[in-house]
């Protein structure tokens, strides 16, 4: 038998398409993140938000795409030249990565090929996802040292050690989860939600320290040190113009909407719903609603970090390691401590 | 210390407590204050399709009146100009010859007259200035342009269509 007949192209195609679809979704969601910021901004400002272009500034996003697009495209002299580019690059990429593991539904079924919505489902998801988290700080900390700016340079090194820094408190986090769940792959662990319930309510310390840290993982107020406006002249993308900047925008958006995503998949039964399989109904409508479910849990994440950023004032530097080092990560450790002990106690009780 | 006035709060300088250390429940709060925020009543006005109500004094855009037959009030007195104190207005007399009695109402009329909407302060002392109430001001605000020349208004931008006449006068 050669190869070409072994190998099986409909699933190549399927994975494909499964990519295109999540990569066009959260490019498509992050577009529109933007214009929510804006509206949820204004809503609690009490002002109306872009209402200009389109119906209810609808095609806000597309204008302002357009914008950075038709700026001027400016490398600085001094600056390394292919690490400049890089630097957004960087960003764009690890940020897109990470939706590779999370199941955005269940199985569809086409006829009777069984089609799982998730691109990959490593056995080891939630270390990828952590691995690429860890990645996405060489965006700004390349892109911070490449401008050859000393304000770009400290917003990295900001940048890069808050995301070390609150990388600990999440990984102990998730810690404590993977011992209620026994698994690190996504789908396991949504599957495990489905049929028992929502690990928030198992794990409450753990899923507030990982918003915690989630926070400060996608830069987002009040952990938005790297790119505090009036302390660094913009922060990191300060040399940036054009559409590399619109890259760092971009990819901000996107980390936002992928740990929505995840925090949903991971502490919020992902895909599943409130009595998903008592309802008789067929497989494919069930998933179909699991989709939706998964993606309103989302979008209601992403309010959350929007009215987050719009009520909070940024930490000063010292009382956000502070934070970080003293108070999440003891509060981790303790938390899978009693996880731990909680655990043993069931299994064998006091003996 | 003795306060001076009975509304003195003195600055609460305990330690926080521990609840209080905690933030959350603060946070909490203010996340509930913004929260409400959204479903307030919008403070902006949507401009262009909607205005802000003007007080019936509302100083805007001058306007050169006409009397109910359609003449031109304006005789070139030169009291507005010597009122305005941003020296914005500038005029040119000329005499009214026989047979224009139906567009001057004075013997005496403005050839040229013209105020520069850059100086202007919009006091309305011109208003006030004027003996026979010939300048007002109007509701209208918001001139724009694309050439600073333009700001300066002849008597083509200020006097309001003849009643009379509607079309041959103005332009």
């Amino acid at each position: 038998m050669d190869l070409m007949t072994s190998f099986d192209w409909s699933f190549v195609i399927e994975k494909l398409l499964l990519i295109s679809a999540v990569l066009g979704l959260s490019l498509l969601i992050a577009m529109y993140s933007t214009w929510g910021e804006r509206k949820v901004a204004a809503w609690i400002q009490d002002r109306r938000g872009p209402n200009r272009a389109g119906i209810f500034g609808l095609l806000q996003p597309l204008a302002d795409g357009g914008k950075l697009f038709f700026k001027e495209e400016i490398i600085p002299s001094t600056a390394n030249q292919f690490l400049f580019v890089l630097g957004p690059s960087m960003a764009m990429l690890t940020a897109c990565l990470t939706s590779a593991v999370i199941p955005w539904g269940d199985v569809l079924y086409f006829g009777d090929r069984a089609v799982t919505l998730q691109i990959a489902d490593v056995n080891i998801g939630v270390l990828w996802i952590m691995a690429v988290v860890g990645m996405g700080v060489y965006g700004i900390m390349i892109g911070g040292w490449a401008s050859n700016n000393k304000f770009s340079l400290l917003a990295a090194c900001r940048g890069a050690s808050q995301v070390i820094s609150y990388e600990l408190p999440m990984g102990l986090a998730l810690i404590a989860l993977f011992m209620i769940s026994g698994s690190l792959s996504l789908k396991d662990i949504v599957e495990q939600q489905r049929s028992g319930v929502w690990f928030v309510v198992l794990q409450p310390i753990g899923f507030l320290i990982f918003l915690i840290c989630a926070f400060a993982e996608c830069n987002r107020t009040p952990f938005d040190l790297p790119e505090a406006e009036n302390e660094l002249n913009g922060g990191y993308h300060l040399e940036y113009s054009s559409m590399k900047l619109g890259f760092y925008l971009f990819a901000e958006y996107i980390n936002m909407f992928i740990s929505s995503a995840l925090m949903a998949t991971l502490y919020f039964g992902g895909y599943s719903f409130p009595y998903m399989d008592s309802l008789g109904l067929s497989p494919n409508l069930v998933t179909i609603l699991g989709i939706c479910a998964l993606f309103l849990k989302t979008f209601a994440f992403i309010f959350f970090f929007m009215w987050v950023r719009w009520t909070l004032p940024r930490f000063r530097y010292d009382q956000l390691m502070k934070l970080g080092w003293k108070v999440l990560i003891p509060l981790a450790l303790l938390n899978m401590l009693i996880t731990g002990a909680v655990i043993l106690y069931r299994q064998n009780g006091f003996n | 210390m003795q306060t001076l006035t009975n509304r003195a709060i003195p600055v609460d300088r305990r330690p926080m407590t521990f609840w209080e250390k905690m933030y959350l429940p603060a946070i909490a709060k203010g996340m509930g204050i913004t929260l409400s925020h959204i479903f307030k009543k919008k403070a902006t006005v949507n401009y262009p399709e909607e205005t802000r109500p003007f007080s019936p004094v509302f100083r805007g855009l001058h306007i050169l009146n006409r009397d109910e037959e359609g003449r031109e009030r304006c005789t070139a007195c030169g009291l507005c100009a010597v009122a305005c104190p941003a020296e914005a207005i500038t005029m040119e007399a000329a005499e009214r010859l026989p047979g224009e009695e139906h567009l001057y109402r004075e013997e005496k009329y403005a050839a040229r007259y013209e105020i520069n909407m850059l100086r202007c302060i919009f006091c309305g002392f011109c208003e006030e200035a004027c003996p026979k109430e010939a300048i007002y001001m109007t509701e209208t605000f918001a001139p724009s342009n694309y050439a600073r020349k333009s700001f300066i208004y002849g008597k083509d931008d200020l006097l309001i269509p003849d009643p009379k006449h509607p079309i041959t006068v103005n332009k």
